[in-house]
């Protein structure tokens, strides 16, 4: 049995994992588990992932979830290319310290859009709007954080290459890129930096990677998003309540 | 000018890099950071660390911000034991899983437990109602349980049988609820048998020194007001 990854391409950091994996040539099976379709809430998945999350890969009997240690693991297994996770010292010092202040600041407030703009309203659940400005202006902050404390005046995050804080970046500011907001405006440095990205995925895999989220807003507005699974209710209802 | 770390004990993240660099006899210059005082939010550190917090790391022209970032530095520039941070590449990987989860998790449920139970009322003067407290403290135990039951389980460290980062930043974490007087491990008897085998393993001087800070947290004189203003904003952004 080959490596397996376990994603749902709606999930910012599983989108991480998923290109890193196609860009590389990784070969691995796509068990796709689907979060608002109850997935994560299956018996079966419990045994794969007793925190009911996504990413996970499973590579044999050895099991790893957090999307920044996948990425790590497959880099050192698969060799990829240097630029990725590199080796000297200061420069993969710097994808951590990016990673570090990426779950902070960045994980958790990107995917906040998705759930008061499309994921609440089908679920009949209330969001304080109070709550969506917070979010705005945190998002605000942390994308001028992004620009003034990372990408600087060099081409990627944590130097002249693309690396996984790229990757993870990139996937997060997606989320509400897809739900309609327009993050880039006023920041031609970070748009310039998201043209770098795509430019450097391709547009094949970018497409592929983006299908499901970029047609979530599309679906949603024309009523076609399936209504989220009753067993996955009561994690919606939880993810919403702790919103900021 | 040698390595600098500067370091506030009243941190966890700072006593896990404090803990990392004296345990491995790695030579620095402690630059302390009074976060009470506010001196991490002055420009002077900014220079330093432009997130305006603590720990930070100076070495020589390179600085460095973020906790497992600069363990992780440590770690490969100083050619620590390899149980720290294992080369085998899943054992690291493992590693690399706790210190990933733990951001968002224990490390969160732990600064609002200290906060909320005792700085908030004792040094900033502000009450914090009952609910919240509960509501705090119920999470916590949810994230102390997943320790238990998802990392640690049966072995007599989080990853295998030696202690690593994992152990280290997980213990750090946990003293703050116990600076806090919460009793994290009454009623869990393997993770109170972990604890002790993480202080056996760090050395208990060196535990109880970089603990001392955290140990007096209830102690601690109230802020003067125009500290408590300049606090405030980024004490409320830091708990979320």
């Amino acid at each position: 049995m080959g490596l397996e990854l376990y994603l749902d391409l709606l999930s910012q950091p599983c989108r991480a994992v998923y290109i890193f994996a196609k860009k590389n040539g990784i070969p691995f099976k796509l068990c796709t588990t689907e979060v608002f379709k109850g997935q994560l809430q299956s018996k079966e998945f419990f045994q794969i992932n007793m925190l009911r999350k996504i990413p996970v890969l499973k590579d044999g009997d050895f099991i790893l979830t957090e999307s920044s240690a996948i990425l790590i693991y497959l880099s050192s297994k698969y060799q990829t290319a240097d630029h990725w996770y590199p080796a000297d010292l200061q420069a993969r010092a710097r994808v951590h310290e990016y990673l570090g202040w990426h779950a902070d600041c960045i994980r958790g407030t990107f995917g906040v859009p998705l759930w008061t703009q499309v994921i609440a309203p089908l679920t009949g659940a209330h969001v304080p709007e109070e709550k969506v400005e917070r979010n705005k202006t945190a998002m605000d902050r942390a994308l001028q954080q992004l620009e003034d404390k990372f990408l600087g005046d060099q081409a990627f995050l944590t130097g002249q290459q693309m690396s996984l804080a790229d990757l993870m970046a990139f996937e997060e500011l997606m989320q509400p890129v897809a739900v309609g907001y327009d993050l880039f405006e006023g920041r031609p440095k970070l748009a310039a930096w998201r043209e770098r990205v795509e430019a450097f995925l391709g547009s094949d895999l970018f497409q592929e990677t983006h299908g499901p989220i970029l047609n979530i807003l599309e679906q949603a507005v024309n009523k076609k998003f399936p209504k989220p699974s009753p067993e996955v209710y009561p994690y919606i209802l939880l993810r919403i309540s702790r919103i900021p | 000018m040698g390595l600098e770390l500067y370091l506030d004990m009243l941190s966890q993240p700072c006593r896990a890099v404090y803990i990392f660099a004296k345990k491995n006899r790695i030579p620095f210059e402690l630059r302390p950071v009074d976060l009470l005082k506010g001196q991490h939010l002055s420009d002077a550190f900014a220079q330093v660390n432009p997130l305006k917090k603590v720990p930070a790391l100076k070495d020589g022209d390179f600085t460095l911000a973020e906790s497992v970032a600069i363990l992780l530095y440590l770690t490969r520039k100083y050619k620590v034991p390899d149980h720290w941070y294992p080369q085998d590449v899943q054992a690291r990987a493992l590693v690399d899983e706790y210190l990933a989860w733990q951001h968002t998790t224990l490390r969160r449920s732990c600064l609002r437990a200290l906060w909320h139970k005792v700085m908030f009322p004792v040094f900033l003067g502000e009450p914090v109602s009952p609910e919240m407290l509960a509501a705090t403290l119920a999470e916590l135990d949810v994230t102390v349980q997943l320790l238990e039951d998802k990392f640690l389980q049966n072995k007599a460290f989080l990853i295998g049988p030696h202690i690593s980062l994992a152990d280290l930043v997980a213990i750090t974490e946990l003293m703050h609820p116990v600076g806090a007087g919460c009793q994290v491990f009454e009623g869990r008897p393997k993770l109170a048998a972990w604890r002790q085998r993480v202080e056996a393993a760090v050395g208990e001087d060196l535990f109880q020194e970089a603990h001392e800070v955290i140990m007096k947290a209830k102690e601690s004189p109230p802020a003067d007001p125009t500290v408590k203003q300049k606090l405030m904003p980024a004490v409320l952004a830091m708990i979320g």
